[in-house]
C-alpha cells in the first residue's frame, strides 16, 4: 500500500508543483495519473522514489515513510520499484543484456540467475533477437521494451512508469500498454503518468487527475476528462 | 557473493574503459603528461645533484713551476705534500707531458700550434696537480704551498703560481648557482605537479560527468554506492596502469635523445644511463602516482553525483 498524507512540493524558485495532495494506491491496482504538462504527474513520482523530498507532508510504502530511509534501505526499497521512463534511460555503453542484467546484479542475485531470467524477460517484451544490440541501435519503441524488461526482472512490487508512450508512435503505444496491463494482470501494482487520453480509454482502470498540483478527480471507472 | 561483487566491478570498470575510447584515450594521453612530469623532475633532482658532487670532485690545486725548476727539488716537494694529512693523491706532470698534453688540447687551433713551434723551446713548466681528502681542506693547503712553507729557506722559490683561488671563485659561484637552481627546481616542481596532478583529476572528472545519467538510473534502479563507485575506481586505476606504462616506454627514447646532450652539459651525468639504472625506482614511483591519482579522482569525482 502507498500513502501520499498531504503532501505539498514547492520548488526553490517557489513554483509550487503539489499541494496537499492525499492518495492511496492499494497493492496490485492499476492507477493512471492524468494531467496536462506541467500538472504535476512527474512531481509526484519523483517524491516516490525520493528523487525528491516533499516541502510539507509524508510518503509512505507499507508504513515506511520513503524519506527517512536510510542509504541502504533505500536501495533495497528501489529494488522492490521499477521504473519506466519517457526517455528510456537506459545506460549508453550496455548491451541490452546487460542493461537488464545490470539491475540484477545491484540486486545482488547471482550469475546463474542472470543467465536464466534476463533471457525470459526479454522474450516477454518480445525483444529476444536483439540481445545484443546496443541502446542507440534499436527504435524508440524497442529501447521502452527493454527498459519495462528492465523494470520488471527484478520482480518488483510496482512498476512506475512516467510517459512511457510520449516518444512513441500509435502501434508502439499500444503494444506498451498492453505489455504494462500485462504485468499488472499478473500482480503487480502498475502507476502509469500519462497525458494520452487513447491509452486511458483503452486500459478502463482508476484515473487519479491532476491540476495545477492538486488532485481534482479520483475516478475508479476509468474516463479520461481533462 | 562478495567475490562475484568485486569480479563485477573489475569487469565492469574494464568494459567502460574500452567501450569509451576516445575518452579513455584522452584520459590516458593527459594522465601521461603528469606522469611525464612525476618523471622528469625526478631526473632533474638526480642531474643536480650528480653535478653538485662532479663539481666538487673538480675542485683541486694546480701548482705551476718556473720552467727552470729541477725535477728533484719538485719530486722532492711532491714528497713533503704527499706527507701532509689533508693531501689525498699528488700527481706529477713533467715540462714534456705539459707540452704533450697542451698540444693534444689545440690540436685543431694551428696558430697556437705555430706560435709554440716558433718559439723552439718549450715554454710550460711541470705541474703538481693536488686533489684534497675533503674540499674544505684545499684553503689550507693552498696556504701552506702560498706561505713558501714548503721549500727550505735556502732554495729559489720554483713555484710559478698556485691556481687554487683563481678556481675557488668560479666553483664557489657554481655552487651557488646549482643550490639556488636546486630550491628553484623544487617549487618548480610543486607548482608543475599541483597543475598536472589537477589535470588529471579535471579530466577524469569530465568522464564521469559525462555518465552522470547513467549514474543516476544506476542509483535509481537501487545499485549500491560501492556498486556504482567500484567501476569508476577501477577505470581510474586502469588509466594510471596503461598512463604508467606508457610513459615509462616513451622515457626510454626521450632519455637516450636526450643522453648525449645532458653527459656533455652536466659534467658525464648521462640520463639515459641514470633511468636504465634506477629503472625500477622510477617506474615504482611513476606507476603508483598514476594508480594513486586515478583511483583519487575517480572515487573524488563521482561522490557529487551519488547524491539522488
Amino acid at each position: 500500500m502507498i500513502v501520499f498524507d498531504r503532501v505539498s512540493k514547492v520548488y526553490p524558485d517557489s513554483s509550487v508543483a503539489l499541494e496537499e495532495v492525499t492518495l492511496s494506491i492499494e497493492p496490485k491496482e492499476f492507477v493512471s495519473i492524468v494531467g496536462p504538462s506541467g500538472a504535476g504527474k512527474t512531481t509526484l513520482l519523483k517524491l516516490f522514489l525520493a528523487e525528491e523530498k516533499p516541502t510539507e507532508g509524508a510518503v509512505y510504502y507499507e508504513s515506511a515513510n520513503i524519506h527517512s530511509l536510510t542509504k541502504k534501505e533505500m536501495d533495497i526499497f528501489r529494488r522492490k520499484v521499477g521504473m519506466v521512463f519517457q526517455d528510456f534511460r537506459l545506460l549508453p555503453n550496455k548491451t541490452v543484456y546487460e542493461n537488464i542484467a545490470f539491475t540484477m546484479e545491484a540486486a545482488g542475485r547471482t550469475d546463474e540467475e542472470i543467465e536464466s531470467d534476463v533471457p525470459h524477460v526479454l522474450e516477454l517484451v518480445d525483444l529476444t533477437p536483439k540481445v545484443w544490440n546496443f541502446p542507440h541501435e534499436l527504435s524508440g519503441g524497442e529501447k521502452q521494451r527493454v527498459a519495462i524488461a528492465r523494470a520488471l526482472v527484478n520482480e518488483p512490487d510496482i512498476i512506475i512508469a512516467d510517459e512511457p508512450t510520449g516518444n512513441l508512435d500509435p502501434a508502439n503505444t499500444y503494444d506498451i500498454v498492453q505489455i504494462l496491463k500485462k504485468i499488472n494482470d499478473l500482480g503487480t501494482t502498475v502507476i502509469l503518468a500519462t497525458h494520452n487520453k487513447g491509452i486511458i480509454d483503452l486500459l478502463k482502470r482508476r484515473v487519479v487527475a491532476i491540476e495545477h498540483g492538486r488532485v481534482v478527480r479520483d475516478d475508479k471507472s476509468g474516463k479520461y476528462f481533462v | 557473493m562478495f567475490w562475484t561483487k568485486v569480479k563485477r566491478i573489475i569487469r565492469t570498470g574494464f568494459f567502460n574503459f574500452w567501450r569509451d575510447s576516445t575518452v579513455s584515450l584522452a584520459s590516458v594521453l593527459v594522465m601521461m603528461v603528469t606522469l611525464l612530469v612525476i618523471g622528469l623532475i625526478s631526473f632533474s633532482g638526480a642531474i643536480l645533484n650528480t653535478t653538485l658532487v662532479e663539481l666538487k670532485n673538480k675542485i683541486d690545486i694546480n701548482v705551476t713551476f718556473v720552467t727552470s725548476a729541477e725535477e728533484e727539488a719538485i719530486l722532492e716537494l711532491k714528497h713533503t705534500i704527499e706527507s701532509l694529512p689533508e693531501v689525498s693523491l699528488v700527481t706529477y706532470v713533467s715540462r714534456e707531458e705539459a707540452l704533450t698534453l697542451f698540444k693534444e688540447r689545440h690540436a685543431s687551433d694551428q696558430s697556437i700550434l705555430s706560435a709554440l713551434d716558433e718559439l723552439g723551446e718549450n715554454p710550460l713548466g711541470a705541474v703538481l696537480n693536488i686533489k684534497a681528502r675533503d674540499p674544505a681542506q684545499y684553503a689550507s693547503v693552498a696556504e701552506f704551498l702560498e706561505g713558501g712553507n714548503a721549500l727550505s729557506p735556502d732554495t729559489v722559490n720554483i713555484i710559478d703560481r698556485v691556481n687554487y683561488f683563481q678556481n675557488k671563485a668560479a666553483i664557489d659561484k657554481l655552487t651557488r648557482v646549482i643550490s639556488s637552481a636546486d630550491k628553484l627546481g623544487f617549487a618548480l616542481t610543486i607548482f608543475l605537479a599541483t597543475i598536472s596532478i589537477l589535470i588529471a583529476f579535471n579530466t577524469i572528472r569530465l568522464t564521469i560527468y559525462l555518465a552522470r545519467d547513467e549514474i543516476s538510473v544506476m542509483r535509481l534502479v537501487g545499485a549500491s554506492m560501492t556498486y556504482i563507485q567500484g567501476p569508476f575506481v577501477v577505470l581510474g586505476v586502469i588509466y594510471g596502469v596503461v598512463a604508467g606504462i606508457s610513459t615509462l616506454i616513451l622515457l626510454l627514447p626521450l632519455t637516450y635523445w636526450l643522453g648525449g646532450t645532458t653527459e656533455s652539459f652536466f659534467i658525464g651525468f648521462n640520463i639515459f644511463s641514470y633511468y636504465l639504472r634506477h629503472f625500477l625506482e622510477i617506474a615504482f614511483i611513476i606507476m603508483a602516482s598514476g594508480i594513486f591519482i586515478g583511483a583519487l579522482s575517480s572515487a573524488l569525482a563521482i561522490r557529487k553525483y551519488l547524491k539522488v
